[in-house]
């Protein structure tokens, strides 16, 4: 019970300082909504038109990135939320949560939802594109895409904690984020299909958790509009469903969970 | 008196700097208990312990019955702080910190409000509750530190040197507020200074020096340990004054820019017998009781804050002849 109480304003805490730092929300989509725009548009002008949908008819590149760049803005939310534990640090108020009679493990819990709710918030904003996108959305999609990115958001963050909690510095933070980051991102089926990638570079997409996550996005907000079997993971041969894509995703975010936990119990 | 806080050989090392160099101590429940030292003595550092924010390298800390290695959670729920550097949630509003720290230490809803605006009344920050505290001024953050560490009764209040960098009317006015608090609450006080008028209201003082506590007694206590009341004079020839006061009295008086200075007892009844029979004249006499900063320069042999006062390195000189003898001192 005090548990509960302790996440919650944990949580609590990370959303009021979210809201009141309302302009870095709309910051956040500039990145996103530019390689939607340019990179999208662009490409879909020039290139192919993939796939056969079910009345027959392809999906352009837009189509196909528009998910890739919801995973995207869930992810970097999600992963850099962690700066919030070394600003915390930096300013002093860590001291305060620490010395606090709640315990760190529920510290590290709200410290996870707060963000996954963050990235989570984000990731629903950029819907917003969805008519210029071309595609439609049910309310049945929308909800089953909010819990994905809930549970695919919940795991980045807390490796994110995980991380920030052993660093002392915002330069480190940054650093050592942009360098998971990108390779991250790069090697996920975000940015293009992985169907026909040469093997190590296939490998390498397979063993990133962030693969899964994208791919549950692209099959619950594309497949019930245009067949796209032939672009989604696949895992040992097998295609991946949206269940099996979030069962890895959620099993990595309980080993993250574990690591941020543990971590954050020893913290000076 | 129960036994509040128990120390044995507490010792904290960095790497090769040992902060706490094996001290021990008690404090009794509902005392004042003044930690009293110069910059990097260890004060800080042996608080993070006392508070579970630090491991010790070796000793044993017990707090209201609990050991602070073994039993954190219980110590935390005993503890209150006010941190030397700064701990707020800047981009939050001074409600919202105080709001956060009421639900962390599961104040009851019915009194929450009302303890929120008393604190903020106290520091006078009520006007300015709703402003982010990153518009607020120094003093004001400070304010609003000290009001969020008294918002909850803790069984023991930690004490950071809690009013530095604020005017002596603010100090007064809150140190009124937690002497009242503490009344009626029975609060612990662990309380680290450098001012000198602040660790007086502590009930007893130990002084640190090099991590290691070098004295621990009462105020009063302690200034006696200074051998008497301070004796100043001007005179129209210092050296003949000097020779003069060894010739009669055996007392070595000292030379500063004020003129000379000696320490003796009952300096009341020393003074017109001084008076009645002294050669050379005297232009002007005055006569302090020992504060604690003498005690501070007499024990250490060097001053609490070297950047205060003009006449340091006279002073200095004087008080490394007085602590002579005293081995281990200087390092
Ligand atoms: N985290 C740390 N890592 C390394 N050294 C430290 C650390 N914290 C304190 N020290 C060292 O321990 C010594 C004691 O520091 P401490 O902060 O306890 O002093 P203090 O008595 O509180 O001084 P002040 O009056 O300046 O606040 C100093 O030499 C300091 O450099
Ligand atoms: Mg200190």
């Amino acid at each position: 019970m005090s548990n509960l109480r302790a996440m919650y304003i944990i949580w609590y805490r990370d959303l009021l300082n979210f809201w009141r730092n309302k302009g870095r929300l709309f910051a956040s989509f500039i990145m996103p909504f530019l390689f939607l725009v340019i990179f999208g548009t662009g490409l879909s002008s020039s290139m192919f038109l993939l796939g056969q949908g079910a009345q027959g008819e392809g999906f352009n590149y837009i189509q196909f990135l528009f998910p890739g760049i919801v995973g995207m803005i869930v992810l970097f939310t999600a992963i850099m939320w962690g700066i919030s534990i070394v600003w915390d640090r930096e300013f002093g108020f860590l001291k305060e949560v620490l010395v606090a009679p709640i315990s760190r493990t529920s510290v590290a819990i709200g410290k996870t939802l707060g963000g996954a709710t963050i990235a989570t918030i984000q990731g629903m904003v950029m819907l917003i594109f969805v008519p210029f996108v071309g595609v439609s959305l049910s309310l049945g999609q929308v909800l089953l895409l909010i819990g994905l990115m809930f549970i695919f958001a919940c795991s980045v963050t807390a490796m994110g904690i995980f991380i920030a909690s052993r660093i002392r510095t915002m330069e480190t933070f940054q650093v050592v984020m942009q360098l998971l980051l990108f390779p991250m991102f790069f090697l996920s089926p975000a940015l293009f299909p992985v169907q026909n990638l040469p093997s190590w570079l296939g490998a390498l997409v397979r063993i990133n958790p962030v693969s899964y996550g994208v791919d549950s996005f692209r099959q619950s907000i594309l497949e019930p509009t245009v067949a796209m079997s032939d672009f989604r993971m696949s895992l040992f041969n097998h295609t991946m469903s949206i269940p099996e894509d979030i069962l890895l995703v959620a099993l990595f975010g309980i080993v993250m969970v574990f690591l941020a936990v543990r971590s954050f119990s020893t913290q000076e | 008196m129960n036994k509040i806080i128990e120390v044995e050989h507490l010792v904290k090392r960095f790497h090769q700097i040992v902060a706490v160099n094996d001290i021990s101590f008690e404090v009794e429940e509902g005392e004042i208990f003044g930690f009293l030292g110069p910059n990097g003595a260890g004060k800080t550092t042996t608080i993070n312990i006392l508070c579970t924010l630090m491991k010790p390298t070796s000793g044993r800390v017990i707090l209201a019955g609990f050991d602070v290695v073994r039993q954190q959670n219980q110590v935390r729920r005993s503890i209150g702080l006010v941190f030397q550097d700064p701990s707020l949630d800047i981009r939050l509003t001074a409600l919202q910190n105080l709001n956060f720290h009421a639900f962390v230490y599961n104040i009851p809803r019915a009194v929450r409000r009302k303890r929120i605006e008393d604190v903020l009344r106290m520091v006078e920050l009520w006007d300015r509750r709703k402003d982010a505290v990153r518009n607020y001024s120094g003093g004001m953050r400070r304010r609003l530190e000290i009001a969020r560490g008294l918002l909850h009764y803790p069984k023991v209040l930690f004490l950071d040197e809690p009013t530095l960098g604020l005017d002596p009317q603010t100090r007064h006015h809150i140190w009124d507020y937690i002497l009242d608090l503490r009344q009626r609450e029975s609060i612990t006080i662990f309380l680290t200074t450098h001012y000198m008028d602040e660790a007086a209201v502590a009930d007893r003082i130990a002084i640190i020096d090099y991590g290691k506590i070098i004295a621990l007694d009462t105020p009063d206590a302690l200034k006696k340990r200074v051998g008497g009341d301070i004796v100043t004079l001007k005179t129209e020839n210092d050296e003949a004054a000097i020779a003069e006061i060894r010739h009669h009295y055996s007392i070595d008086a000292q030379r500063d820019s004020e003129g000379l200075f000696f320490e003796v007892q009952n300096a009341e009844e020393f003074i017109p017998l001084l008076i009645n029979n002294f050669n050379t004249e005297i232009h002007s006499i005055s006569l302090r009781r020992p504060t604690l900063d003498d005690v501070f320069l007499k024990l250490t042999g060097h001053q609490i804050r070297e950047e205060a006062g003009g006449d340091v390195a006279m002073r200095r000189q004087w008080a490394m002849r007085q602590a002579r003898g005293q081995p281990g001192r200087f390092r």
